[in-house]
């Protein structure tokens, strides 16, 4: 059971970062994974109040503040049309609608779960995390810094020509993913971020030549190298002798996506 | 008819859909004390020393029990009639604990806060023993689950402590050996169901308090509210007198409740302090402390002639009764008699069984009882027997399957009096457009759509066993009160029963009230199990109406001057039909109520010699992904025979609702332990229940025949519908891919898998 | 901590403890439509509307809803009333328990989106469980009403 001695509705950035400095103190997200963990929170601190709740476009960039809720993301139009829909693929399988509009994407993010949809979706992104003391890192250099006590504040999607698509196998259809893949073709370079391996996602990215030069264009062999650069595991949902078949069967159908979608978006210009 | 076979609204359905307060914790007394339980982190252990002073200095604590408070004789918590079968295995608290989750400690506090804290204080030493986790290796392990010398089985059933055997049997006609051994064809094969969970979304829960008469007051989410006054009376060592046991609305059972699983704590709690307390179990209690379904592994051979015929079918079952013996000896015997009678004219048949002790949880009654896991196996048997001669699995049904007439040597030699079973395969078949799909369609894009089948039956309450008693009485105003024991929860028993009386007295369904399930004022009833309710307990109301119907001319016979044979009733009144005069049921109820000496309230206890089985056929569609060896369920046929349906719509929200059950334990509900004993799936984010994306499109016929027997000719509806998905889907995975799965639940991992090894074969 | 709310139109003002979760929050008001199937925010029992969106009470802080309106179906009945009764001609309801959460959320989707496919049904609802019903009764329940509720605004 979750016990909480306080509760805090942060004023400030300042304030929540000062409280979080202490080790008993903890940031609130959607709370839902908290929620269910047997700990003693001294204060809670509650980010609600801050206006992070916002998804900004600019030309450059998007910024999704980290209590923007993973329903929001689901419905954003200007995201879902930059990602070619892959962003609302990516969380329409997480438990239901009233889950969806608990969860946040700071606490998806912050958390570096193995099994996050979210974290596999936007790692194949050019994307940044901002923290309130770190500063702007970028979101593949940030899941492999330890758990601090820093604030994730915000999301920044830097927009840049891309095609993607996201693809998972789930045993049902409102579980966690047996394996969840994102394949991107960003600024002419192909990334493919295989998560729920079950460990953290991981991304594996190729230039552009790997596909003209080597294998014009051969999404097998795409899946062929991305499977054999990550490793797998096995848990409750899976083997991992089956996650790797699913890494490379996924890999090739999100790469066969991502390369028809470039195609119909050439043929249109 | 006016109400039979009419799709009437359930009488509690529009409080229901508002949410009003009717469920246990919404009327539990506010000034319960909490009950909860401290469990066992081993799979078994002696516990060496407990100290609860800690604990007790919590503030609100008002009590803490171990095994030293507790009496030391035997009993079961299965819900089942008197001698049970199930083995008196255990203690309310025991110094030997077998399965993680064991209750150590009963603490009762004034609030959830303090009774956490306590739970957290409460030191034990245990002395931990290694656990037998195989149930393959139980019979005539070294560790013995149950070493204790008070262990006792009331009945015959082949159980002895020191072999880890809670039940031992064979049956047989014919030699079978012989038999397969003549057979052109013989598949010879192993099937494995898991110890599913019922999950009811009500989790178990039971309130107590003390009334004016210093009487226990167990008021529980129960299906069997009278065998739980035995339970309680047993475990508490208490006499019966002293105990009356009532249920409000049941948020779900499909069997879990037919297991005192929560009663015992707070009836102990408010036995020993006086005070009302209650225990609600959380949802992870409810998955790894509770009454799943057994765990069982058959070993199916059929044996056929190259023409199609079927002589011979072998069955034996291991089943898995976890840490205590609930159930244990009964569900197995469904593995065949249920399954093995599908099949006519056999020239021999056989089928054996033993039940084993384990340390992991306890096992119980899940819908289907047994026969859930045997129609797998033998369905899953006689579909690759269909696949081995080459033949038309509904070809090979419509040859050998059971027929209306038929004896059934496997089912304790009853005769098919009511059977539409070949209607029900008939227009299956139609409806799936079996021909144009059977076996599969490539879909030309690594995809491949194909179709599996099985048939089902079931039975319609425990024949010479199950008692199902109905007190109906006049009011005022001519309405009647309906008493019964059995228990709605969900079922809509509490309305099919009041259409079968509003039916027989010709009354509007609002004239007739309900109160049921009350240990103090029901007449009694086995209880709402082993699809009894409806055939069992609504023959009883048919035959209470009648009844009625005669004490009522009798009554009116000397007001009216005539012989009350010469008498009618109408609804309205008693009259003479030749000359129309007449009283009316207004003036019978008022002239009753004054200087009367005659009771107008009959009550009848009805017992059955037969059980007999409702039928139907199944039939899926599925599209699978052959990369991956993912699938989904497109399309889910049903037909089914319940005799006449009392309520259409209840009926096939039952049905749909037991096949998306049986869904879920085909595709995706899947039990997990630990090397040390610890169950994974335990929550709704491990264990898998079916969401609606996960169903498909289920569509449901009913086929009705007439069962003699039966209130109206309704059969039971209740536990049959569970049975047909596993082996349904299981076969139109091999349609699709060659790949047999023959351990549920069937997932995209070992399919692909399967399809790999099938390559490497080759 | 002082927790000042609107639940069911009706202003609250009082102390909570801050680890109150808003399902025990309006159990303790009176709303026992709300229930608790899970500990894992899996069923959707729970749902209640907080500022007109449905969310999970049994994984949110009571201390959360400060300022803001929170509906339960207690505060819907005309509603429950009305879409109910499609489900109980289904006899879909069943064993009830997880009534009230389904109704709330399907009272949600016919907010946000009036004329929803089947498929969009299915999806909506993903998020709540029934173990009774094998949801097809739902569903036709649902589409019944709806049909229903586009015949009476023509």
């Amino acid at each position: 059971m979750l016990t909480i001695k306080n509760y805090v509705k942060a004023q400030s950035l300042s304030e929540a970062y000062e409280l979080n400095q202490k080790r008993s103190n903890r940031i609130i997200g959607g709370m839902l994974w908290m929620k269910m963990s047997n700990t003693t929170i001294q204060t809670a601190i509650d980010l609600s109040g801050l206006g992070l709740d916002k998804i900004e476009e600019t030309k450059d960039e998007f910024s999704i503040g980290c209590m923007v809720t993973l329903r929001q993301l689901e419905q954003h139009k200007q995201l879902n049309l930059y990602t070619d829909g892959a962003i609302a693929e990516s969380v329409k399988s997480i438990v239901g609608v009233q889950f969806r509009n608990l969860a946040t994407v700071g606490g998806s993010i912050f958390g570096r779960y193995g099994f996050s949809d979210v974290l596999t979706m936007f790692l194949a992104l050019d994307t940044q995390v901002e923290l309130f003391k770190g500063g702007i890192v970028s979101l593949a250099d940030f899941i492999n810094l330890p758990l601090d006590n820093d604030i994730l504040v915000r999301l920044i999607v830097k927009k840049a020509p891309l095609k993607s698509a996201y693809l998972s196998v789930r045993n049902s259809k409102t579980d966690f993913p047996v394996l969840a893949c994102s394949i991107a073709c960003l600024n002419g370079n192909y990334r493919a971020v295989i998560g729920a391996r079950p460990g953290k996602a991981v991304l594996v990215e190729v230039s552009k030549s790997f596909f003209i030069e080597e294998l014009q264009g051969n999404a097998n062999a795409f899946a062929d190298y991305v499977t054999k650069q990550i490793t797998t595991g096995s848990n409750m949902r899976a083997s991992a002798e089956y996650r790797k078949l699913l890494a490379n069967v996924l890999t090739r159908r999100g790469c066969e996506k991502v390369l028809e979608l470039m195609k119909a978006g050439g043929k249109k210009k | 008819m006016k109400y039979i076979n009419q799709p009437v609204r359930k009488k509690d359905a529009m409080q229901l859909v508002q949410g009003k307060p009717l469920f246990l914790d919404d009327l539990a007394r506010p000034d319960s004390l909490i009950v909860k339980v401290l469990r066992s982190p081993h799979a078994n252990a002696l516990i060496k020393e407990i100290k609860t002073d800690k604990a007790l200095k919590i503030p609100g604590i008002e009590a803490i029990f171990t095994y030293h408070d507790v009496p030391e004789h035997r009993f079961t918590l299965a819900g089942q009639t008197y001698p049970e079968p199930s083995p008196y295995d255990r203690q309310i608290l025991d110094r030997h604990v077998r399965f993680v989750g064991d209750p150590v400690a009963i603490i009762a506090g004034e609030t959830e806060e303090c009774v956490n804290k306590a739970l957290k204080l409460i030191k034990v030493k245990y002395k931990v023993l290694p656990a037998l986790l195989d149930f393959h290796a139980a019979k005539d392990n070294e560790i013995l689950v149950h070493p204790e010398e008070n262990w006792r089985s009331l009945c015959p059933v082949g159980a002895d402590n020191k072999r880890n055997l809670c039940a031992s049997e064979t049956d047989s006609h014919g030699d079978v050996d012989q038999i397969l051994s003549e057979c052109d064809v013989v598949v010879d094969q192993v099937y494995h169901t898991k110890a599913n969970q019922q999950a009811m979304m009500e989790p178990f829960g039971t309130a107590c308090y003390i009334d004016a008469y210093g009487r226990l007051n167990i008021f529980s989410s129960t299906q069997i509210v009278f065998h739980v006054r035995r339970i309680i009376a047993n475990a508490l060592g208490i006499p019966k007198s002293k105990i009356r046991v009532t249920k409000p609305r049941i948020g779900g059972g499909f069997g879990a409740k037919q297991t005192a699983v929560s009663e015992v704590y707070p009836a102990f709690v408010t036995w020993k302090t006086g005070k009302p307390s209650k225990m609600i179990f959380t949802r992870e209690e409810s998955q790894i402390a509770s009454s799943p379904r057994h765990e069982m592994e058959m070993h199916v051979r059929v044996g056929a002639m190259n023409n199609g015929k079927i002589r011979a079918i072998d069955v034996y079952t291991l089943s898995n009764t976890g840490a205590y013996g609930e159930h244990g000896p009964t569900t197995v015997g469904l593995s065949g008699h249920k399954s093995i009678p599908l099949y006519r004219d056999l020239d021999a048949y056989r089928f054996a069984y033993d039940v084993v002790y384990t340390n992991v949880m306890s096992a119980g009654a899940y819908r289907g009882y047994g026969a859930t896991q045997g129609i797998f196996a033998v369905e899953s048997a006689v579909n690759e027997l269909a696949t081995k001669l080459h033949m038309d699995p509904v070809k090979l049904r419509e040859m050998n399957m059971v027929r209306q007439g038929d004896i059934m040597p496997a089912y304790y030699g009853e005769t098919a009096n009511s059977c539409a079973l070949d209607r029900c395969l008939a227009r299956a078949k139609e409806m799936i457009e079996w021909d144009k799909k059977y076996p599969y369609q490539d879909l030309g894009n690594g995809k491949v759509r194909s179709v599996g089948m099985a048939l089902a039956m079931q039975g319609s309450g425990i024949s010479s066993v199950d008692v199902g008693s109905a007190t109906i009485k006049l009011n005022d105003d001519g309405i009647y009160t309906l008493l019964f024991g059995s228990a709605d929860m969900g079922t809509g028993c509490d309305t099919t029963l009041s259409q079968i009386a509003a039916e027989c007295l010709n009354c509007d369904l609002e004239d007739i009230t309900v109160l049921a399930a009350d240990t103090d004022s029901s007449p009694y009833d086995s209880g709402s199990y082993a699809s009894s309710t409806a055939y069992v307990t609504g023959k009883a109301v048919e035959l209470a109406c009648t009844k009625l119907i005669k004490r009522f001319k009798k009554f009116a016979a000397p007001l009216l001057g005539r012989d009350y044979k010469d008498l009618e009733f109408d609804g309205k009144r008693v009259y003479y039909p030749e000359t129309d005069e007449s009283i009316s049921l207004m003036d019978i109820a008022t002239k009753s109520m004054c200087g009367n000496e005659q009771a107008l309230e009959v009550t009848v206890s009805h017992s059955s010699p037969v059980s007999p089985p409702p039928f139907m056929v199944g039939m899926a569609e599925i599209e699978l992904d052959k990369e991956t060896g993912t699938y989904e369920l497109i399309d889910y046929v049903a037909v089914v025979d319940s005799g006449t349906p009392l309520n259409p719509n209840l009926v096939r929200v039952q049905t749909e609702g037991g096949l998306a059950q049986g869904i879920g334990m085909a595709m995706t509900e899947n039990i997990q332990y630990s090397e040390k004993g610890v169950l994974s799936n335990n929550s709704f984010m491990q264990y898998k229940i079916p969401s609606r994306l996960d169903v498909g499109t289920i569509r449901v016929e009913l086929e009705s025949s007439y069962e003699q027997t039966g209130p109206f000719g309704a059969k039971s509806i209740g536990e049959i519908v569970i049975n047909t998905p596993s082996p349904a889907i299981a076969h139109a995975v091999a349609n699709a891919t060659g790949v047999w799965v023959r351990e549920l639940p069937i997932t995209s991992e070992k399919i692909a898998m399967g399809m790999l090894e099938q390559e490497a074969s080759k | 901590m002082i927790l000042s709310t609107i639940l069911n139109g009706k202003p609250i003002k009082e102390e909570i403890a801050p680890d109150l979760l808003l399902i025990d929050f309006v159990r303790s008001h009176g709303c026992y439509s709300v229930k608790r199937g899970c500990e894992t925010s899996n069923c959707g029992l729970c749902t209640v509307f907080m500022n007109e969106k449905p969310v999970l009470s049994c994984s949110m802080l009571a201390a959360r809803a400060n300022g803001a309106r929170i509906d339960t179906l207690e505060g819907l009945q005309k509603e429950a009333e009305e879409f109910g009764a499609f489900i109980a001609d289904q006899g879909a309801e069943q064993c009830g328990f997880c009534n009230p959460g389904t109704i709330m959320n399907a009272i949600a989707l016919f907010r946000e989106n009036p004329d929803p496919t089947d498929e969009e049904i299915k999806e909506y609802l993903s998020g709540n469980l029934c173990r009774c019903s094998g949801y097809e009764g739902q569903l036709r329940g649902i589409k019944a009403f709806l049909a229903y509720k586009k015949e009476g605004s023509k």
